[in-house]
């Protein structure tokens, strides 16, 4: 069993909701960057997701755009992000996700980034821009290097969307809970609840749901219907405000522990 | 006669073009551009749907445009015949009002109540404004600032059609960014909002609706050569940057072998990275708004600034059907530089009276260089695809610091 499926397997024994948190890996630096990382990851926090930044990532929102344009000013590259997830599997055995854009894994090469990135320690991927239908050279490729593929689906993807994912997905579905880009919102749409039903009636492995999510409250009330909860923006605007100050790790633990608590009330 | 065999790229999935083209874009865009797909097919084989649009087309864009034999340039050149398509004539001064019309006219009868789009140059953004304000939908306009300061006159333009401007700051400030914006608003707003990209890029079925919609250019010029001088262009040479009006001028010659198609891209101020826009001549195969084409990237996959004296060439991909093109050998794609361009706009303003776009006189440049292998029996078609009143401004503050120019 991959890391990914030993830890849901874990949660779900302790009747627990997974804290999925994300940052942009490089910033503001990439060694500010691996001690956020490793704050995420002792504060509690279940998966590690680490964005590999992108000149142009039309899926986020303004917090991970100006985030990803720190990080690209800091000379992150691709080798450098699997580089850190290498220093970090020195000392910690939590599932660490990467999410790219197509070009970056394209132009590293499909079969070489999913060889590296396994060799890194990197248990699951999500291309937000390779859709399900036409990704095979890439989830192949994964598949290969004993990678999991994960895909996002939205409120608006349709059951033929649904069905490839469910036969295809590895790692856990990642349920986006409104269309839009990344970023944080005051409220959860109401048809969420729904969303998740579609998508577990046709895959067999974890739902877990992101963007939007900022708060106790929302992951409380995601990890009510889901496995797990994804906290992106609410995260990436903590080291924006922290940035080279000492306190950024802390300051980041301390949100993910309060976020991590609220995966343990009312499920 | 249109020549039947244009259409097909035999053995390509739908939504490609050999290998490039596709949907690469986040899921949260999928079912919109479905919606478009299934909808623009509709459209497409519905009657009353091509009767309206060439009522407007005729009407209110002021087709067919002329394809107009420059006789001082041909002799200049010593060429059989140059001929100009005359897309610098269309209502709005460009030829993309042919394609901000037609989907804003689709988009009215999709029942989106709202109309978003890019511009680089500011002809698309007000092309697109216009389109709006005569079919009465609100409008916005994502420019990057770089381009808002170069093009000034465009956004007093768009903003006097009662429709808002939005400025872009992120990134290099141009019309890539201007993109991901325009994108990142659908994906938020897609219900109700039709996104009209102004070119042949992006995801299916942009890239092929753009150029249905184009087409209109060449079938035209085809046409018009057939009646004027008996026989098909040896030649035909349109400017690249997305590249729209080169595809809409080349797609119905492309199963004309005979027929030889040159792309010409911007060459900006060099060879090296961040100095041109010259895609398929200097760019290698990725992915970029959403389809599989050449990009300028850098060793890691992120995509390069570009830069080039014409901001509607500005930009670092390419639409997908010209990557197919150059692959297939069916088009040459070359480039023509800053000053090569700046000679054109003023070669054809003196020599003809007309005053070419600056993204247009990269075709004249690209004629300038190719003319002296050319021949006495060459019979060229350059596609001016937009009038040069609004770069009047920017080409007066170029030449005055630089005197090498003419």
């Amino acid at each position: 069993m991959g890391r990914l499926a030993s830890r849901f397997a874990e949660l779900k024994a302790r009747n627990e909701g997974a804290l999925v948190a994300y940052v942009t890996a490089g910033d503001p630096s990439i060694g500010r960057s691996l001690d956020v990382a490793r704050a995420i990851v002792d504060s509690g926090a279940d998966i590690l997701e680490l964005g590999v930044p992108f000149s142009d990532p039309v899926a986020d929102g303004p917090t991970i755009q100006v985030a990803s344009q720190r990080a690209l000013e800091a000379g992150t590259t691709p080798r450098k992000v699997l580089d850190l997830v290498a220093r970090l599997r020195e000392d910690t055995q939590v599932p660490v996700c990467l999410l790219a854009y197509g070009n970056i894994v394209h132009r590293y090469g499909y079969a070489r980034f999913a060889a590296d990135a396994a060799a890194a320690g990197v248990d699951g991927v999500l291309v937000c821009d390779l859709p399900p239908a036409d990704d095979d050279e890439w989830s192949t490729s994964a598949a290969g290097a004993g990678i999991d593929t994960i895909y996002m689906v939205a409120p608006t993807s349709t059951t033929l969307t649904l069905e490839q994912v469910g036969r295809r997905a590895s790692g856990f579905v990642y349920c986006v809970s409104r269309t839009g880009t990344t970023g944080t919102r005051a409220e959860l749409p109401p048809d969420l609840e729904q969303l998740v039903r579609r998508v577990r009636e046709r895959a067999a492995v974890p739902v877990c749901v992101g963007f939007g999510i900022s708060t106790p409250d929302h992951v409380r009330a995601v990890c009510r219907m889901a496995d797990g909860a994804i906290v992106g923006s609410a995260v990436v605007r903590v080291v924006e405000e922290h940035g080279t100050s000492a306190d950024l790790p802390e300051a980041v633990a301390s949100l993910c522990r309060q976020l991590k608590e609220a995966t343990r009330g009312g499920r | 006669m249109p020549n039947a065999s244009v259409a097909s790229h035999p053995g390509s999935r739908p939504g490609y073009f050999g290998e490039f083209g596709g949907r690469f874009v986040p899921e949260t865009v999928m079912a919109a551009l479905d919606e478009l797909a299934e909808s623009y097919a509709r459209a497409k084989a519905d009657p009353q749907f091509q009767t309206e649009l060439s009522e407007l087309l005729r009407e209110y864009v002021g087709r067919p445009t002329r394809l107009y034999l420059a006789e001082r340039v041909t002799r200049d050149l010593g060429l059989g015949a140059v001929f100009l398509k005359r897309e610098d004539l269309c209502h709005t001064g460009s030829h993309k009002l042919n394609n901000a019309i037609g989907q804003v006219l689709l988009a009215k009868k999709m029942g989106k109540k709202r109309i978003i789009a890019e511009t680089g140059a500011g002809q698309h953004g007000v092309a697109t404004a216009t389109a709006a304000a005569l079919l009465d939908l609100p409008c916005e306009v994502y420019m990057g600032e770089e381009d808002m300061r170069r093009q000034e006159l465009n956004v007093f333009r768009m903003r006097l059609l009662g429709k808002q401007v939005i400025p872009v700051s992120s990134g290099t400030k141009t019309l890539k960014d201007a993109i991901n914006e325009a994108f990142r608003d659908w994906v938020t707003n897609v219900e109700h909002t039709h996104y009209v990209i102004g070119s042949v890029v992006g995801p299916h079925p942009y890239p092929e609706m753009v150029r249905d919609l184009q087409s209109v250019i060449g079938r035209e010029a085809r046409e018009q050569c057939l009646d004027r001088v008996g026989r098909l262009p040896t030649h035909v040479i349109a400017c690249v940057g997305g590249g729209s009006n080169a595809m809409g001028i080349f797609h119905p010659f492309v199963g004309d072998h005979q027929v030889e198609l040159i792309g010409v891209e911007a060459g900006g101020r060099g060879d090296a990275p961040g100095l041109h826009a010259a895609t398929l001549c200097l760019g290698e195969r990725g992915m970029l708004h959403g389809a599989r084409t050449y990009v300028i990237q850098d060793e890691s996959g992120q995509i390069m600034p570009t830069h080039s004296v014409s901001a509607g060439l500005d930009y670092p991909a390419v639409g997908p059907e010209h990557s197919y093109l150059k692959d297939s050998k069916r088009a040459r794609y070359i480039s023509a530089d800053d000053t090569q361009a700046l000679h054109a706009f003023r070669y054809l303003s003196e020599t003809e009276g007309i005053i070419p776009a600056l993204e247009s006189a990269h075709a004249v440049a690209g004629l300038l260089r190719m003319a002296p292998d050319l021949g006495p029996d060459a019979v060229v078609i350059v596609n001016l695809s937009g009038r040069g009143d609004k770069d009047v401004q920017e080409v007066a503050a170029i030449m005055g610091t630089s005197r090498g120019v003419a």
